[in-house]
């Protein structure tokens, strides 16, 4: 008797294991790739990748860029698409750089000047694509024109900030303890992190506990599923389709102001491409665009190998500015083939398994 | 998609024709065409001169749009067969310009810096130059068609590459050519007083209009984006369709690649057609194709095209800042796009229908 319980719950282990969602699937191939590049990095360019500050620096530099890539996973769980992010990014950066420069501004003041630009770029955006219907590609496409352009508007040259207050939350650092190395002196230096860092890794844990456990969570993954079996499970796919956008025009704002924080100047020029990095490490984190699939744990780590890519790339000597371009290029093009080979490999086997199993029960019945 | 299967009702000419999608470019060119007329009726000026080779040839804002609108008119033809095959968009068509432009002006230079005159015949360029950009076409084609990974991620892959790759081909050098013979292409042909690129443009235009019109690709294309799998069960390959449009996609941007390179006798690859992807995909969307794949009117894109020219002639008229050009362009967008989304209309035709029905209800009463 307990021996079977036992064996029945050994194999529902087991065959919970061997049916892992696609989701779990296409993170589990991103973090083992990040670890194993990691770890060949330590192996082959030994100097700089064992300290642990190289690995802070990385993700300090792209603690927007995960901010950024989050809403954007979010977004592309629910099936669509938000191309605007790098446009905010860039007008949140400027208009606060203006108003802590040239108008002597409060620091607290700036950032809720960078929330609600943010907040207001999802709010319409949101509404044109969910209650108006209109292609979501266009409507961000639009976004990310206007807030382009708006940034010229507010300022044309780029220029660095200058402000009290917020050059001192610019350079507060955080320590993290037992972490650190020692120069050759022998002198030891703590790690260290920015502050950026911080509000990011608990974006990512707030929106994995959305997605993972609430109601509304779990309805972004059924809508980018599929729209009209959500719409048959009662949910209301307009409004979740709005809260999506609104949700990540709110992170674009957090993320320019992240983004701000780290590069302490506005410029027309800043975060350009940054649409693209937040949709490619959504893609290598193992979102598919397609919709219903996706993790923000995956997205992280995509940003994460993304930047590694660079890293890596910088340190093999390879200086010509044409490689980190094609190398990021290349390692995309291999996981995208990975990930379609993957999804048409499994499907095929689900068609055979469930072949099979129609085929059983045929059998007895005949 | 649901209009692309429902069959309209019999209806008047009049009523056949505002369904027609032609009806969103022709509306947005005759509201730019009335505030152009009301703002400033000499916008409408064409001027005989001579140029600076002693050569007649015709000037003013109406000549401008139709030469400066020629590239993304002959990008908007491809397009179109793309985005109605593969239900998405090829964003790396600015990089494939890159591409297709340094290759052309290699094979021209020989390898050197600057030449006076052509080392190799132009021809034999420009056919190199189409090899170049329909192989990168095919690498965009196979990734959607036989890896089924979404266009736009696909795309996203030379998106990422593509302008370093066209670094790459001229090893980081930016290559002049002095021959007036190239300037033909992006100028004037001397004793022809209108602008190469929109001959060109036309011609490019006329062919495919015949192809279509004496082929069954237009109705193989339109069923592949309609539904996939009952255009296989009828017997056509949706994979080789897909692969054909991204290839022909890729020969459009070829001759886009000749008018650009030879605008300016030069190529500076970080810089040439930026933004230009952006465009091209506005004026498919103008042009009221379903972005998500199916029905589609080549003529309509062209249009757009020239109706986006129009516009950046106009802001261009009025003064705006290049930089903050952008701004602008995405409000006329978003309010082009608001007017003609269906739901919109719909209210519309609702609130006319109500109108017409209390008036036929008060005569009826008096």
């Amino acid at each position: 008797m307990n021996m079977s319980n036992v064996n029945s719950s050994v194999s529902a282990v087991k065959k919970t294991r061997k049916r892992m969602t696609d989701t779990n699937l296409l993170t589990t191939i991103t973090v083992t790739v990040f670890v194993v590049m990691y770890v060949c990095a330590i192996l082959f360019l030994k100097e700089g990748f064992l300290k642990p500050q190289t690995m802070l620096n990385l993700i300090s530099t792209n603690a927007y860029l995960i901010i950024l890539a989050c809403g954007m996973s979010l977004v592309m769980i629910t099936g669509g698409i938000d191309i605007s992010v790098g446009g905010v990014t860039a007008l949140v950066a400027m208009s606060c750089a203006v108003y802590l420069d040239m108008h002597d501004g409060n620091v607290y003041i700036s950032m809720l000047i960078a929330i609600g630009i943010g907040l207001a770029f999802g709010l319409v955006q949101g509404f044109l694509i969910a209650y108006l219907k209109i292609q979501p590609f266009i409507v961000t496409l639009a976004g990310m024109f206007f807030a382009r352009g708006m940034t010229t508007i507010v300022h044309t040259n780029p220029f660095n900030v200058s402000n009290k207050d917020f050059v001192e939350l610019k350079d507060t650092r955080i320590i993290i303890p037992l972490l650190g190395s020692t120069t050759k002196k022998g002198k030891f230096i703590p790690a260290t992190i920015e502050i950026g860092v911080i509000v990011a890794l608990v974006i990512v844990l707030l929106l994995f506990c959305l997605l993972k456990w609430t109601k509304l969570g779990r309805s972004f993954y059924a809508v980018g599923g599929n729209k009209q079996s959500a719409l048959m499970l009662g949910i209301n796919v307009q409004r979740t389709t709005f809260i999506s956008y609104v949700i990540c025009g709110l992170l674009a704002g957090i993320g320019g102001f992240v983004y701000f924080m780290h590069v302490g100047s506005g410029s027309p020029s800043h975060a350009t491409g940054a649409e693209m990095n937040a949709i490619a490490s959504s893609i290598i984190g193992g979102t598919m665009l397609t919709g219903g699939v996706g993790n923000i744990i995956g997205t992280l780590f995509g940003v994460l190998t993304l930047a590694l890519i660079q890293n890596i790339v910088a340190s093999l000597g390879l200086d010509q500015p044409w490689w980190t371009g094609i190398t990021i290029a290349a390692m995309l093009c291999i996981f995208l083939v990975i990930q379609s080979i993957i999804i048409s490999r499994r499907k095929k086997a689900d068609m055979k398994a469930a072949a099979a199993q129609s085929n059983k029960e045929a059998a007895p019945a005949s | 998609m649901p209009n692309n299967n429902v069959q309209p009702p019999k209806a008047s000419l009049w009523a056949r024709l505002t369904r027609h999608q032609i009806v969103i470019p022709i509306a947005a060119l005759l509201l730019l065409t009335i505030f152009n007329l009301i703002a400033d009726p000499s916008f409408f000026n064409i001027t005989l001169s001579d140029n600076s080779n002693g050569d007649p040839v015709l000037g003013g804002n109406l000549i401008t749009i139709i030469d400066n609108g020629s590239e993304l008119a002959i990008l908007a033809i491809g397009m179109t067969l793309v985005t109605a095959a593969s239900g998405g968009q090829d964003i790396s068509v600015g990089a494939a310009i890159a591409i297709s432009g340094s290759a052309l002006l290699r094979v021209l230079c020989g390898g050197e810096r600057t030449v006076d005159t052509f080392k190799n015949p132009l021809i034999l360029a420009f056919l190199i130059a189409c090899l170049v950009s329909m192989a990168f076409g095919a690498f965009n084609g196979v990734l959607v068609a036989f890896f089924k990974i979404q266009p736009m991620v696909a795309t996203l892959i030379l998106f990422t590459a593509g302008r370093n790759i066209a670094c790459w081909i001229n090893n980081s050098e930016l290559p002049v050519v002095n021959d007036e013979r190239l300037g033909y292409f992006g100028n004037y042909i001397p004793g022809i007083p209108i602008p190469t690129p929109f001959l060109i443009a036309v011609a490019c235009f006329i062919i495919t209009f015949l192809i279509m019109k004496f082929t069954n690709i237009s109705l193989y294309v339109q069923s592949v984006g309609i539904n996939e799998k009952s255009s296989r069960l009828n017997g056509l390959n949706p994979e080789l369709i897909k692969l054909m449009t991204y290839v022909l996609l890729g020969l459009c941007v070829a001759v886009a690649a000749l008018i650009k390179v030879g605008r300016i006798s030069q190529i500076n690859y970080s810089v040439i057609a930026k933004d230009i992807e952006m465009d091209a995909i506005l004026a498919v969307a103008l042009g009221g194709n379903a972005l998500g794949g199916g029905k589609f009117s080549i003529a309509s894109s062209v249009l757009g095209a020239y109706v986006i020219q129009f516009l950046t002639t106009t802001l261009y008229k009025f003064e705006v800042n290049a930089a903050a050009l952008p701004a602008f362009k995405a409000v006329v967008v978003i309010l082009l796009v608001v007017m003609s989304a269906p739901t919109v209309r719909e209210k519309f035709s609702r609130l006319g229908r109500k109108l017409k029905k209390s008036k036929t209800a008060e005569a009826g009463n008096s």
